[in-house]
Order: structure tokens, then sequence, then C-alpha cells
């Protein structure tokens, strides 16, 4: 068994031969032309066969992949006939008197190189196609026919780095993954294996060796291993990945665009945790109806100090748009207890989790809360934006969070920046403290989300963190869940919503109970998305609502 | 000649999407030259490999002139593009 190791960045598991791509000889010939009017036009005559090969290639594509994916092509087309391109060519050949083959390739080379010369990752790799299409119009020039897969199997696919037309070209029904040795995360073969729904591992290096061909290869794309010859049990451990994942696809063909709705009809908002703008990606991909809880923690965890106002709203900003109007729950830095910065000199407490974090922090050290809140209420404008505070003991510590909000949003005013006016500000419910009193704290926040885990940490009085505590931190225990309910209960008396964001939303055997004290929203990492829209979809809350919800509010414990 | 000013909102800037489309817009008006000035260089926007070698990235301003043809209808045309594209 070998085990050779590159990024994956297209997630499966497949099986099967590795079949190297099969490229026709790249042998330039070079010689001097007489009829160089008559050698122009069998370049203008090739130039066409392109464009109108590539007009083909856009259709198969459109049908394919759709309309993004077609607009590749096209823009290939109006490559073949740049202006600054023909120009050289023609150059080349009329005055120098080059052969028409040699002409493009110098032309491309030119192009090529300074794309690759600029310093944006993306433009760089766009080098990629001047060569593809003077490759293709050099084809046509020496009349090669673009070569597909020789092969009577479908194969792992192994090549250097795969040219968007030759990705295309590709019979697909024979391919069952890629594996290149050079590439990046945004060339042709990422992008179209993503489309496609098939692994893709890139940048194996040499370690890609020939000899390797017609062996049976693993790839995982998800952690871009590429195993040749597994043992039974690698081997084993994969197949079982492989069925994972293809049941979850599956499951996200099924749900996908569905609505969380139970069988009679009681609707409830999945919503995803996430920790990093760039988790947005999985939270569209598993078709989260929004962000219920987005951590801003990692602001202060990626700086040396204070992040600035500014460094904050891109990063909201970018959250907020990429998000695409959907409602993103953003929670004011939660430093503190298990998260220590050092830049922040918290003195040191002999128990953090009842000490100086969160809110408290953000009160205590007002110019830091302002940056956050103005950075929030200018990313506001971009899309749908709330904003919560984590923490919350007293209804005092909740008006002066509000107050911040409104000095900023009266400082912007001022200074004519725009922001949102309808930006929901709520409290996460996660401490007993907050839930027994959410009569109150319901009258001053537009919702209420509970973070299950510290709420089970400070009811049952059991550290989180603490891993000896067993069978004594019980998630489900009924002082958790009758909060719970007792929070959800208020919040609508007071015609506000109210959500759970910790791990406990996520617990398939709470769903029903969630449903029955009707919760309207649930925040779970991006994976849980679609398991949890199809328990709920199962559940007929009239059938258990009863039950459920007596069996926690009895004396009887053996209900 | 008519010219306006626009500051890219695109994330990645003017790519090989917008510039393919903003091309084909372009050779729609037949008699007009656009041309594309950031800082100090200026392109024919029909130059779709060198507009897109411009590098132009988000929040950068560019300055896009018309001459010739029916100018106004052109420029008014080109900046509802860049409104709506990039």
């Amino acid at each position: 068994m070998i085990t050779i190791q590159g990024k994956g960045v297209s997630t499966g598991v497949a099986a099967g031969p590795l079949y190297f791509y099969q490229r026709a000889s790249a042998a330039l010939s070079r010689y001097e032309v007489e009829d160089r009017d008559g050698e122009w036009q069998r370049f203008k005559d090739a130039q066409a066969k392109a464009i109108e090969q590539l007009g083909v290639l856009a259709e198969k594509a459109r049908e394919e992949a759709g309309d993004e994916a077609a607009m590749l092509f096209e823009t290939h087309q109006m490559m073949c006939e740049d202006m600054d391109y023909e120009e050289a060519i023609e150059g080349f050949i009329k005055e120098g008197g080059m052969n028409a083959e040699a002409a493009v390739t110098d032309a491309g080379e030119i192009q090529a190189e300074a794309f690759a010369a600029m310093d944006d990752d993306y433009f760089k790799a766009r080098a990629a196609d001047v060569k593809d299409i003077s490759g293709r119009i050099v084809g046509i020039l020496s009349g090669v026919v673009q070569g597909g897969i020789d092969s009577d199997v479908p194969v792992v696919l192994a090549s250097d780095d795969l040219a968007p037309s030759e990705t295309i070209q590709l019979d697909k029904s024979k391919i069952l993954g890629f594996v290149t040795s050079g590439g990046s995360g945004s060339s042709h073969t990422a992008i179209l294996a993503r489309t496609i729904g098939i692994p893709a591992i890139i940048g194996v290096g040499d370690q890609l060796r020939e000899e390797y061909a017609g062996r049976e290869v693993i790839v995982d794309g998800g952690t871009g291993a590429v195993v040749i010859e597994a043992d039974e049990e690698t081997r084993a451990r994969l197949m079982k990945k492989r069925e994972e994942l293809l049941k979850r696809q599956e499951l996200l063909n099924q749900l996908k665009g569905q609505a969380n709705v139970s069988k009679d009809g009681q609707d409830i908002r999945v919503y995803c945790n996430i920790g990093n703008p760039e988790d947005v990606h999985a939270v569209l991909e598993n078709d989260g109806g929004g962000i219920g809880l987005f951590r801003s923690e990692f602001l202060y965890l990626n700086c040396d100090d204070y992040p600035t106002e500014e460094y904050q709203f891109e990063a909201y900003k970018k959250v907020l748009s990429d998000m695409g109007g959907k409602e993103v729950v953003i929670r004011t830095c939660d430093i503190g207890a298990d998260k220590m910065i050092e830049y922040f000199e918290l003195p040191k407490e002999e128990n953090p989790a009842l000490g100086n974090r969160a809110l408290r922090i953000c009160l205590n050290r007002p110019e830091m809360f302002h940056t956050q809140i103005r950075a929030l209420y200018r990313a506001s404008a971009y899309g749908h934006l709330s904003i919560m505070f984590p923490m919350v003991a007293s209804v005092w510590e909740v008006r002066e969070a509000k107050k911040m909000c409104e000095q900023v949003k009266a400082e912007l005013r001022a200074e004519g920046i725009p922001y949102s006016d309808e930006v929901d500000v709520g409290i996460m419910i996660e401490t007993p403290a907050a839930a027994i009193i959410s009569d109150r704290l319901a009258k001053e926040v537009d919702f209420f989300s509970i973070g299950t885990n510290d709420l089970t940490q400070y009811t049952l009085a059991c550290d989180r963190q603490n891993n000896n505590l067993g069978r004594f931190f019980d998630a489900h225990h009924p002082a958790v869940l009758r909060l719970i309910k007792m929070a959800c209960d208020n919040a609508h008396k007071e015609g506000i919503w109210c959500g759970i964001c910790g791990e406990l939303g996520a617990d398939l055997e709470l769903t029903e109970l969630f449903l029955s004290m009707g919760l309207d929203e649930l925040s779970v990492s991006p994976r849980s998305v679609l398991p949890l829209r199809q328990k709920v979809r199962e559940t007929d809350v009239r059938v258990v609502r009863e039950k459920l919800l007596g069996g926690l509010a009895s004396a009887d414990s053996r209900l | 000649m008519k010219s306006f000013e626009y500051t890219i909102t695109d994330p990645v800037g003017i790519h090989a999407r917008p510039a393919g489309l903003l091309v084909k817009e372009i050779k729609g008006f037949a008699g007009s030259t656009v041309t594309i000035t950031k800082g100090e260089k200026t392109v024919n926007a029909l130059k779709l490999m060198a507009l897109m070698q411009m590098g132009i990235k988000q929040g950068d301003t560019v300055k896009v002139e018309v001459e010739g043809g029916d100018e106004e209808a052109v420029a008014a045309a080109i900046e509802a593009f860049f409104k709506a594209n990039l």
C-alpha cells in the first residue's frame, strides 16, 4: 500500500484503476513560410474552427453544469478573437514569416506570462485559459483530434493539470475522480469536479508516478489522500466513508430546497453555527436557512491586538453579502472562560467560567465594545444582520448594551454613514438567571437564542471542560429542558422568537420535544442541517406534543 | 466624449465573466470607442485580455470614456452594465 497526499478540493471517495490522461504530442514544429497571406488565412480558418468548437462545448457545459460553466467557454471564444492576441499573431506571420502554429504558441505565451505575473491568484490562474485556447488552435492547425480516455471501465484520472476544454471533453461516465500533480483550488479541474460532484485531489507533485498507471487506487477528496493498492483495513474504512457520503448526497438531493416543516405543518427555521467567514460556503452547500450563531471570536483570536473597526467591518460585510440577504446572527465578543487571549490582559481567575467573560468584558471595556458595535452597524447595510449578546444574567446588562447600539446609530446618522434600521437585537439565554427572568428580558429584546452548552454547565454545576463528570453531565436533564421551555414560553408571550444555538439543537432525540415547545429556530453545524430537516419532516407534533410536554412538567419522574 | 467613474464592488473585480460580458455589450455599439482607465493605465474595453490584465479589484475606481457614436446612450448603457455586473 502506498499513500500519497495532496490537497482535496472536491469531496467524495472513489475507487478504481489509475489512468493517466493521454495528451496529443505537443512537439511543435517551427519553420519559415513563403506564402504569408496564405498562412494568415490558415490561422483565420483554424481560429474560426476553434470558436465553433468552443460554442459546442459551451452548450454541452450549459446542459451539464449550467450557464456559469458555459460562460467560461464563451469567454474562451472571445479570447480567441482578442485584438492584442490576434495582432501579435498577425505580426509573427506577416512580418516574421513564422508558421501559424509557432505564431499562435508564441502569442499565447506572451499573454499567459502577463497573467502569470499578476499578483492575484484568480488572474494568475487565467494563464491556463490562454494556453488552453492556443493549444486548441495549434491542435486544429496540426490536425490533432482532442483525445479522451481510452478505457472500457471507469477510471481515476491522473494528469499534471487539466485544461478546461480537456475537462469538459472528457466522457464523464468514465471518470470516478481526479488526481493532478499541479493545479490550484481555483483551477478548472477543481471547479468542474465540484460541479459534477466527484472527488478531486490536486498538488500531489512528483509523488504521482506513471508507474502507478493501471493500479487500483482509492481517492478521498475530503482528506486529500490517494491510496494505491490499499490494504484491507484502509479499504474497508474508505469504502464505509464512501457509503456515508453517498447516503448524505442522496439526502441532500432529496431534501435540498425542501421546507423544515413537520407532517402537521409546523415550521421551524434551521440555521447554522459558524466561526469563520469561509464557513458560509458550507452553510449554503447544506442549505442552511441563515446563520443563527456567527462567533465573532475568530476576529480577536486572529489578531495580536484588538481588531480595528475596519477589519471587523470587512469581515462582517463579507459574511452578510455572501449570505445574500439571509439572516445572519452575529454574537458579540465572547472571550473569557475557556477562550483566553493574551492582549486582553485578563487577570487570572480561580473560576474563569464564573468570571469576567463575554458581555461582562464588553461592558467593562466600552471602547472595545463600541468598536465592534460600530463595525456591526456599518456592515448591516450589506445584508440581514441581527446582533446577539452572550452571557446575560440581568436586565440592566441588556439595557446598557442596547444603549451602546443607540449611541452608535446616532453617530452613524450624524456622520452620514449608511446602516440598516432593521437590525434585530437579541440575547443568549445561557445562565439559569436569564432563563428564570426571561419574562422580563423578553420585553427588552427582539429574540432569544438558548446556548445549551453553558446553560447545562451552569444549571447542573458541571464544568463542561471536565471530562470526568460522565453521567453527572446530563444534557437531557429535565432542569435544563424546563428552562428552555420557560424561555421559549416567555419569548412567545412578548411576541419575539426563540431558538437554540447550542449542541442540543442538533440532537435528534430532542427534535420532537423542541417542536412541541414551539421553538422557532434551531441553529446547528452545517452538516447537521439536512439530517435535522429530515427529522422535522418525519415528525407529527400533534401525536407527540401532549406526552412530551406532560412528561416534562410532571412531578412524576417516570413519565 | 462622455465619461463616468465607477467603484468596483464585485469581490473578484473585473474577472473573466464580466469582462467577457462587457466586450459582448460594447460590440453591440458600432461607432463608439470605449476605454477604461485605472490610475495611469488605459485600455480599449474591447481588448478582453488587456482589460483582465489591468487586475481591477473590488474597491478600485475606474474611469470609463465613450468616444463617437451615440455617446450619451452608450455611456448610460455601460454604466447600467457596471452597476448590474460589477
